[in-house]
């Protein structure tokens, strides 16, 4: 977005103020383009990792147990599947907070379900890692 | 304090909500997108199941295969595909946005059209090709 820093129009003391400001300040939630910045990077990344995936995975369509484990050993299928679990949660925790956060507005309810959607997106991940680890060094 | 106590009972005048608006093609789409996105988090225990499955042992392997397999695994793993394919189409959309272009209404039109269709024809390929995959396998 092509935004010129210009400075605001107004009483002398507001006009040498550039947007700058608000910039360092990093806005009222404190985090700056944090949220914003990190889903479009998961975004993207997800995108491209999940036609890689799900090429492989639509392949394995009611293959047998052998064969979806010599899949799953070999790097082609269990590195962009796990960088997908890596960018995935990440992207739907931001998601899911973003939702939380437009809908609940008890404070109480919110914070706690911010908590649980933090703790269901590194259940989620790092049990794909665990299982995907498991079976790639595994006997 | 006795005041506050009254107003608070008092409902406070609303701004018309959703259901005033006849639907349009980008609301529905924008709607889709937060709805799928939600779906998808809910379904990454899917792939949970089927990696702690195929980690486990061959038993419980056949044994989730087996209720994956089933009309209603298939139909659920057919959603499943969906919106994920219709939420990775939809966020490309808006990625686009996020540069800036695309926002005059005959672009936004074709680009929420542009969506369900690809969505939908996209999952109906997937489907066939994972049918005959299977078929031929």
């Amino acid at each position: 977005m092509s935004t010129t820093l210009r400075p605001t129009p107004g009483p002398t003391e507001a006009r040498i103020r550039t947007p700058l400001a608000k910039a360092r300040g990093l806005g009222s939630a404190k985090s700056g383009t944090d949220h914003f910045w990190l889903q479009r990077m998961t975004a993207v990344a997800n995108t491209v990792l999940v036609v890689v995936v799900l090429v492989q995975i639509v392949r394995l369509a009611g293959a047998d147990y052998q064969t979806v484990r010599a899949a799953l050993k070999s790097p082609v299928l269990s590195l962009p599947l796990l960088l997908l679990v890596l960018s995935g949660v990440v992207h739907m925790r931001l998601g899911m907070q973003t939702i939380i956060e437009d809908y609940v507005h008890t404070e109480g309810r919110k914070v706690v379900l911010l908590m649980l959607n933090t703790f269901f997106a590194i259940l989620v991940g790092l049990t794909c890692v665990y299982a995907v680890a498991k079976i790639a060094f595994g006997a | 304090m006795a005041n506050a106590e009254t107003q608070r009972t008092k409902p406070r005048p609303l701004s018309p909500h959703l259901q005033i608006y006849s639907p349009l093609i980008n609301m529905v789409m924008s709607i889709l997108h937060r709805m799928t996105g939600a779906a998808l988090y809910v379904g990454t225990l899917l792939l949970v199941w089927w990696l702690i499955a195929a980690a486990t042992g061959p038993d419980y392997f056949a044994y989730v295969s087996g209720i994956m397999g089933s009309a209603l695994g298939l139909t659920v793993l057919f959603g499943f595909s969906w919106a994920l394919l219709h939420h990775m189409i939809g966020g490309i959309r808006h990625l686009i946005w996020d540069t800036g272009r695309g926002f005059d209404l005959a672009t936004v039109n074709t680009l929420s059209w542009g969506t369900i269709i690809l969505s939908l024809g996209l999952t109906v390929l997937l489907w066939i090709w994972a049918l005959a995959a299977k078929g031929g396998a």
